[in-house]
């Protein structure tokens, strides 16, 4: 139990240590190593991966770390999905950070340092490997929102982004010292003996865990703690703003999955409220105030506050059902959300950035491929069948209407009906509206990741079996027996 | 030659091989639509032609599943790629087959810009409509049943008239609306019975209590697609807006998906809640028929009045359905068929002088029938269909309906019989302010006649609406026992005759079910012997 096993956290030391390397790289050549850093952030995750598969888990989770540091089968799809979506977003990033001014090697390293934190937040064990995960994570990504230091924008943002971040960790930080004076201990496998007895829990651990949730609603954007997304979205550079609607996501709704399941596994009936009502108001807040914006970025804020609380359907049903729900919709979330921003860093016209719908007109026209791969991204997020984003919603919702939860299930639909509005409402501007004038030429790995999504979200019908059958297999691990 | 395998995966998925054919054409914009008109059609036409083997090769003395076929799609969830037809749905595929070519041919000359884009949608509209017909599985369907929205928005929004934008969106939206709640009526069902196959949970017993609640989100659903008052308002925005062949698409086929989720869904797997909630049925179906002929009436734009019309001929296919009977069930058949092909051609007729005058105002037009004779005639032929007189489809349809009805509840059968009249009325007076009257204006003076390519899109719909209405045995041989084998299987599910319920016993005793074989031919029969 106590053993070191370094052998399980093989990925995360090669990422951490080959991100060392890569820095003294960047010291001695500077920003023009920024292509070159970043080419080999991405070589590096991409090996990361390969190690990951590699890690026997079929059985037993490994520990390492005396117990710190868990790899099962559910950390495994959930670093590899964060990998996946990491990769996507640094090869978007060059092109437009040697365009804007930004290209400093530090962006590709940063975003390389944040996948190694998400690594460590979704094999956290603990309390406190949580917390070190979590703000390795957080402190890279509060610099790239930042990192066009020269517009005030992206400082704002990068700002907004920091101090709402802190003081989101305090009170996860104060939920966690909570929980460890009412129970004892911090470690998860701890907790949930601790949990598992016929006694009620104590009034102060309720407190801690509201805590905790409010720390961890914070890092995936659920309503109420949403307020620094629709900012930060839209004030961060639209690669950067890529990069956080994929990887941490992924990673901070694992993490919470976990923390939850398996250290609160006991006391499931407390914290399926709390979940409850967070997805139901992010799920109305995600559909109803998206209608409003010009800004696609910021609607694109919205549309990820309103996944995060279809997601969260998954979680709030508690089973390992809507686990595996979980994981499935994050699968082809991910996807979804790297097209759509793979579209809007497109949207560029004379060599300027555009971010209104508006700059969208008549798409179909100009660029009929753009607006057909967009297309087929937007219906997909509305949850229109055969794409692959309906069975994401199938999923979750199957899961809470096993659990007799009917009324999250129908506010999910007719949530899902709403925001189909607004996604279709740019399908419309493309399709039908006249146009205003033309894109700049693609760039090849923008390119690239149309393509990979468009695939994903058309041909995604054939393969729902081999992923559903990952993320089920995810899911048992966190419940075992 | 009947036997291929994989017949209706072919038919499903063949246009869709077409749609990608038309997206890899290159060159220059005419050369484009050129081509991208010719694939379509012979895409179309091919899928046509292989659904006749459906029609020829099908076994009419079997009345479950045909030509099925299952593969593995998500074992990990028990969920299947089930596909089948039976004597319900298949005729609904080949009116979707028929109605596409057709659709094509009716575009030739109308749709002008982007029509690659236009081709592909319509192919990949015919692959959605033949495989909801054709899905064995729940969640197949409705894939199916859903995707039908993306092409069918993207034709009334692109290719749409003035107030396109606005009416893509409200039927967008609204069926949406409606089908995300049967979206959670199957996973209830799913979560019940543990399987989506639909043979399978046609036996499966559902609580009745739960089913009064499944029954009401499939109903959302179906009523919305159907649709039936008072969630009609979409139907005639659609229409209107809409380019010609997409109004025929959603008359013709759109509509039938509504009503055939009540044959194949409500009342085989809900039949408790079915019973209960007939007499909802019947009084929608009432107001439908009296309410929206009345507005028909009051129409001034030809396409709104068809809409109209639709929604009161669509009445009638509830009130059948939900008698519950075998005649009322044929009959809701018969009348989906029937308005299937009659409703499309109807539009067709606007089609045809839209494209010349471009107007849609009764007022108009007028004394057509002297300069445009045959497009006169097969006006009046599909008019009469519509109104329902003997020797048309849509006699046998609105006569067997009536007959369902009027054993179930005589007051239903009387207020849904001025339906009929009113029907009369609104197409007569309309057939009278366009074809009638003095011929005045130059510029319908002007107008002319049907072209050949035209001539070729309305025989063959003249063709089978005659065949209908004189001899609907061959269409009732298909339908029979297929509707028989459901209503059999309903009585045996709701028990013998209840005493609460609005149905009164039919004179054949549910007791015994084999009695009724003898009972098929005098009800085709009776119709087509009165003529």
């Amino acid at each position: 139990m106590a053993s070191l096993n370094v052998g399980a956290a093989l990925p995360e030391i090669w990422v951490a240590l080959s991100a060392m390397v890569l820095l003294l790289v960047g010291a001695f050549v500077g920003d023009r190593a920024m292509r070159l850093i970043g080419l080999l952030s991405m070589a590096v995750m991409g090996v990361a991966i390969v190690v990951l598969l590699g890690i026997d888990v079929s059985n037993t989770p490994q520990l390492a770390f005396g117990g710190h540091f868990i790899v099962d089968r559910f950390a495994v799809f959930a670093k590899v999905l964060t990998l996946i979506a990491s990769i996507a977003a640094v090869w978007m990033s060059f092109s437009y950070a040697e365009r804007e001014g930004m290209a400093r090697f530090e962006l590709p390293l940063l975003m390389l340092l944040a996948t190694f934190g998400m690594m460590l937040m979704v094999s956290a064990n603990d309390l406190i490997s949580l917390y070190v995960g979590l703000e390795l994570q957080s402190l890279a990504l509060y610099v790239t929102a930042a990192i066009q230091r020269d517009t005030v924008r992206s400082a704002e943002a990068g700002l907004k982004y920091f101090v709402l971040g802190a003081l989101s960790s305090g009170i996860l930080l104060y939920g966690a010292s909570m929980v460890y004076g009412f129970v004892g201990t911090v470690s998860f496998a701890g907790l949930s003996t601790a949990l598992g007895g016929a006694m009620p829990p104590s009034l102060g651990l309720i407190v801690g865990l509201v805590f905790l949730c409010a720390g961890l609603a914070f890092r995936i954007s659920a309503v109420p703690f949403h307020m620094w997304t629709p900012d930060v979205y839209e004030g961060a550079p639209t690669p950067i703003t890529a990069f956080f609607s994929a990887a941490p996501k992924v990673a901070a709704i694992c993490l919470f999955t976990r923390v939850l399941v398996d250290a609160f596994g006991g006391i499931t009936p407390q914290w399926q409220q709390i979940i409850f009502a967070i997805s139901v108001a992010s799920m109305i807040l995600g559909a109803f105030a998206a209608i409003g914006q010009r800004n696609i970025k910021r609607l694109m804020a919205y549309s990820a506050i309103g996944n995060a609380g279809y997601a969260l359907v998954g979680l709030a049903a508690g089973t390992q059902q809507g686990v595996s729900g979980l994981l499935f919709y994050m699968a082809t979330y991910v996807p979804m959300t790297l097209g759509s921003f793979a579209v809007i860093l497109a949207m560029r016209q004379k060599g300027r950035m555009v971010e209104e719908i508006a700059d969208l007109s008549g798409l179909a026209k100009s660029q009929p491929w753009l607006a057909h791969i967009f297309a087929a991204i937007l219906f997909s997020m509305a949850g229109i069948p055969p794409l692959v984003g309906f069975f994401g919603k199938w999923m979750v919702f199957a899961a809470a209407v096993n659990q007799g939860m009917f009324v999250l299930a129908v506010i999910g639909v007719v949530t899902s009906v709403v925001s189909a509005y607004y996604y279709v409402r740019i399908v419309k501007v493309m399709y039908f509206d006249e146009a205003v004038g033309s894109f700049d030429r693609v760039d090849g790995s923008l390119k690239f990741v149309l393509a990979a999504s468009l695939a994903v979200v058309v041909a995604g019908i054939l393969f729902i079996n081999p992923i559903q059958s990952s993320a089920i297999a995810a899911a048992s691990s966190l419940f075992p027996g | 030659m009947t036997n291929i395998p994989h017949l209706l995966t072919i038919i499903t998925f063949l246009p869709l091989v077409g749609a990608a054919f038309i997206a890899g054409i290159r060159g220059e914009d005419a050369h484009v639509a050129r081509n991208a008109r010719w694939v379509a059609l012979w895409t179309s036409s091919a899928v046509f032609l292989l659904s006749l083997l459906l029609w020829f090769g099908f076994d009419r003395t079997n009345p479950g599943f045909q030509f099925e076929e299952r593969a593995e799609w998500i074992p990990a969830l028990n969920i299947a790629y089930h596909m089948g037809v039976d004597g319900i749905s298949m005729p609904l595929v080949l009116l979707s087959t028929l109605l596409t070519p057709i659709c094509v041919l009716a575009s030739w000359e109308a749709i002008e810009v982007r029509v690659k884009e236009y081709m592909i949608a319509f192919l990949v509209l015919e692959t959605f409509m033949v495989g909801t017909f054709c899905a064995l599985d729940f969640v197949a369907f409705y894939v199916f049943f859903e995707g039908v929205l993306i092409p069918m928005f993207i034709i009334i929004g692109v290719w749409g008239g003035p107030r396109r934008v606005y009416s893509a969106f409200k039927f967008f939206l609204f069926t949406l609306l409606g089908s995300v709640l049967l979206l959670v009526a199957v996973l209830t069902i799913y979560d019940q019975a543990g399987t989506t196959d639909i043979p399978t949970l046609m036996s499966h017993k559902f609580d009745p209590h739960v089913q009064i609640w499944l029954w009401l989100a499939f109903f959302a659903s179906f009523a919305v697609k159907l649709p039936m008052w008072p969630v009609h308002t979409w139907l005639p925005d659609a229409h209107v807006e809409a380019p010609t062949a997409g109004s025929v698409i959603l008359a013709g086929v759109l509509l039938k998906m509504g009503g055939y989720g009540f044959l194949r869904f409500s009342i085989p797997i809900l039949p408790d809640a079915s019973t209960t909630l007939a007499p909802l049925v019947f009084g929608l179906s009432i107001v439908a028929v009296i309410y929206t002929s009345l507005v028909a009436l009051a129409q001034t734009d030809m396409k709104k009045m068809i809409a109209y019309s639709s929604v009161a001929h669509m009445g009638f296919v509830t009130a059948g359905a939900f008698a519950l009977n075998r005649q009322g069930v044929e009959g809701a058949m018969i009348q989906m068929l029937s308005h299937g092909i009659v409703s499309s051609a109807l539009f067709l007729c606007v089609g045809v002088i839209y494209d010349r005058l471009h107007s849609r105002e009764i007022a108009r037009y007028g004394g057509l029938v002297n300069n445009m004779p045959r497009y006169a005639f097969a006006f009046m032929i599909f008019m009469l269909a519509s109104v329902g007189l003997p020797g048309t489809s849509g006699f046998i349809g609105e006569f067997l309906v009536m007959v369902g009805v009027f054993k179930a509840s005589t007051w239903v059968a009387f207020l849904i019989t001025t339906g009929i009249i009113l029907s009369a009325t609104y197409m007569l007076w309309l057939y009278r302010r366009i074809l009638f009257g003095q011929l005045e204006k130059d510029d319908v003076k002007a107008m002319l006649d049907l072209s050949p390519r035209e001539v070729a899109i309305f025989v063959p719909l003249i063709l089978i609406v005659l065949w209908m209405g004189i001899y609907p045995a061959s269409f009732t041989a298909i339908t029979g026992p297929a509707v028989e084998q459901m209503i059999s299987n309903y009585q045996i599910a709701v028990g013998p005759t209840q005493p609460g319920s609005i149905i009164a016993p039919a004179e054949a005793a549910p007791a015994e079910p084999p009695a009724e074989p003898a009972a098929p031919p005098p009800a085709p029969a009776a119709p087509s012997g009165e003529q």
